[in-house]
């Protein structure tokens, strides 16, 4: 297992340098100039020019690309003299629109982000699975049926509809959940507000994933439900429920494992649509901002951020399903 | 000596986008201890929905069955076609058990041997945990398996086929049954792997005393471990009797074509092999004579237009071999007895 895992995470970093190198490619071929996007309206040349030899942009690529990289591990510093400042490492380069560090942008925002993936998928989990689990238990009656509403419902209707829907009627007309105007506050430091903030995006959020799971779930748990094993568990004499819950479950648990570990993993990446209805300054918000205003270096950090949490995710779920599977766990 | 199981008229029928199958009509049969009874019939004549009823595991939401299937054990007895659910369940895998044709999906891939073992025990003595663990590894001993401490740590996928039928009926077994279904124990299993798992049973047999109910299409299974044989045809037994009588001289023309279509060591690689001509019947619209009429070479032999228009009933000269035909009996014998022994010579 650990030699395993060694192999993997030799592949994940391989991955991670050409994600990036085709990232910082891609970037350098755009048809404009960094340096000019720089200041605003009233550029002139000459700062622009002072600009470019500030953030690097006047070396050839190459050494672009490894500075880039060395400051992750390094740190960087820009400029020279009394203009001079430092990114510490981990460095993933300098905002110009924001005037700060990209790392510490990320500090800021990777907390929104996970802490609105981790809710949503706690509740889409929870909804999906269970409402899954009930459909095909009562296959053909009305369970069923109102699962296949809400599926319908929930994956018919994008997120930009229910979020307005919840923002407009839950929070605004009906006054359910208040206006969080207070911004992001941590669940350890106040719980109810910190709900207050997050309910919503996640219910938005968890609705199109659950009826996604309501779906997968039923479909494997009547997939198992037709094994010669369930037929054994039945000839011992075992219940109903324990037939569903132990030998079906265990066996619909790693497909679902899988489909779920990736899930959170694009999330993290960022919820860009649910984060912008609800004003949450999360990562997507963050990166959709920055491809608006054209600022390279938060959208290289992202998209190398989302990257190497997806490689992560993938791990883990490998690993996890090498101890679900034990057909895997041998090899 | 009473018997363990009596099944008698039993009728299931289901139904279907196309109509009402008539899967079983008016099965009666019975096993003894000690006594191993075979039900032989091609696909589709209804000997595995027998075999499932009698554990109640055919779909009870949309099945039909009537008649009625008694179990009796030690001091209690049960009609499994009436019995709630829940007194069914309490009669599974403690009195009667089954192991099922391919052992490569009937254990659970995710669950080690021993506890999926224990589990059949636990389920009737809930909380002797150690109790099923020990009884787990003596079971794994007895049907043959090496090292079974070692193995009831395993998982399915690390066993062989022959060897996870012998997991499959040490799980039967756990708790003593009267009455072991085997549906085609042995089909998807190669010929040495077959005998080895055939020798297995009757030996576990002798030792426990129970009742095997075998469900197979192989007339050589047949030959090797049944005391007394049904054979089925179109969801009706044509034929009952002991083994003896089956085979040397059966009196169902769907018997005798069955005993002719087997392959002979010796024989002519130029002769052929005597199919029976035709197809069986759709069970959803049933003819109203002899299901097997139409594929009949005896029709001839019968009182004018009786196949055609009647559905023989189950008789004979004496009660312990019985069949259905309308060709008389004393002709039968003559005829089919000839044909068997010309087919063997």
């Amino acid at each position: 297992m650990p030699r395993f895992i060694l192999r993997r995470a030799y592949f994940a970093v391989l991955t991670l340098l050409l994600v990036s190198v085709v990232v910082y490619g891609v970037f350098s071929i755009l048809p404009f100039d960094p340096a000019a996007l720089t200041c605003g309206q009233k550029c002139t040349p000459q700062v622009i020019e002072a600009n470019r030899i500030k953030l690097g942009f006047d070396k050839p690529l190459w050494e672009q690309y490894w500075l880039f990289l060395s400051g992750i591990f390094l740190g960087r510093t820009y400029g020279a003299g009394s203009a001079e400042f430092t990114c510490p490492a981990p460095s993933f380069g300098y905002s110009f629109n924001e005037n700060m560090c990209v790392t510490d942008m990320l500090k800021e925002a990777l907390p929104i982000t996970i802490n609105l993936a981790i809710g949503a998928f706690i509740i889409w989990i929870i909804v999906g699975v269970g409402l899954g689990l009930l459909a095909a238990n009562f296959r053909g009656r009305w369970p069923d049926t109102i699962s296949t509403v809400f599926v319908l419902l929930g994956t018919s209707m994008p997120t930009f509809v229910t979020g307005l829907f919840f923002l407009i009627y839950v929070t605004i007309k009906w006054k359910i959940v208040p206006l969080s105007l207070s911004g992001y506050i941590s669940l350890l430091d106040d719980p109810v507000k910190y709900f207050q903030y997050f309910i919503l995006p996640w219910i938005t959020l968890a609705i199109l994933y659950a009826a996604f799971y309501t779906r997968f779930t039923r479909a494997t748990v009547l997939e198992t439900l037709g094994e010669d094993y369930i037929r054994t568990a039945r000839a011992k004499g075992l219940s109903e429920r324990v037939v569903l819950l132990k030998h079906t479950m265990r066996a619909a648990l790693a497909p679902i494992t899988t489909s779920a570990g990736l899930d959170i993993a694009g999330l993290i990446g960022g919820a860009i649509i649910t984060e912008s209805i609800f004003n949450l300054p999360g990562l997507g918000r963050m990166t959709l901002q920055a491809v608006y205003e054209f600022d390279l270096s938060v959208v290289l950090a992202t998209t190398i951020l989302a990257a190497s949490v997806v490689i992560t995710m993938n791990l883990i779920v490998d690993i996890a399903y090498g101890y679900l599977d034990p057909r895997v766990r041998m090899k | 000596m009473k018997n363990l199981l009596e099944i008698k008229d039993l009728k299931v029928t289901f139904p279907t986008d196309d109509g009402f199958v008539n899967a079983v009509d008016g099965v009666s049969l019975t096993v003894a201890p000690g006594e191993t009874v075979a039900i032989v019939g091609e696909s589709g004549s209804g000997k595995t929905v027998t075999s499932l009823s009698v554990i109640g595991l055919h779909n009870r939401r949309v099945t039909q069955i009537s008649g009625s299937i008694i179990v009796n054990d030690k001091n209690e007895s049960l009609d499994i076609v009436t019995a709630p659910l829940d007194k069914i369940r309490s009669y599974r895998g403690r009195v009667v058990s089954m192991i099922f044709q391919d052992p490569m999906s009937s254990l659970h891939p995710y669950y080690r041997i021993g506890s999926q073992l224990a589990e059949a025990y636990l389920v009737h003595n809930p909380g002797q945990k150690e109790a099923a663990n020990k009884k787990a590894v003596e079971m794994l001993e007895l049907v043959g398996i090496p090292e079974p401490q070692v193995r009831a740590k395993e998982y399915p996928h690390q066993f062989s086929g022959g060897m996870r039928q012998r997991v499959m009926i040490a799980m039967a077994l756990m708790n003593d049954p009267a009455v072991l279904i085997a549906d085609e124990p042995t089909t998807a299993l190669d010929v040495t792997v077959q005998a080895q798992i055939l020798q297995l049973l009757k030996d576990l047999q002798t030792k426990l005393n129970m009742g095997i109910l075998l469900i197979t299409h192989d007339l050589g299974v047949v030959a090797q471990v049944a005391d007394r044989v049904s054979v089925m045809y179109a969801g009706r037994i044509v034929e009952q009797g002991n083994v003896d009588d089956i085979f040397y001289s059966p009196h169902a023309p769907y018997t005798l074509g069955l005993l002719k279509s087997v392959p002979r060591i010796g024989a002519k690689s130029s002769e052929r092999l005597k199919a029976i001509p035709g197809q069986p019947p759709s069970l959803i619209n049933l003819p109203t004579g002899c299901a097997f009429a139409p594929r009949c070479e005896y029709i001839s032999l019968a009182p004018s237009g009786s196949c055609a228009s009647l559905k023989p009933e189950l008789l004979g000269s004496n009660d312990e071999h019985k069949s259905r035909c309308h060709v008389p009996e004393g002709m039968r014998d003559k005829t089919f007895a000839a044909e068997i022994k010309g087919a063997r010579a």
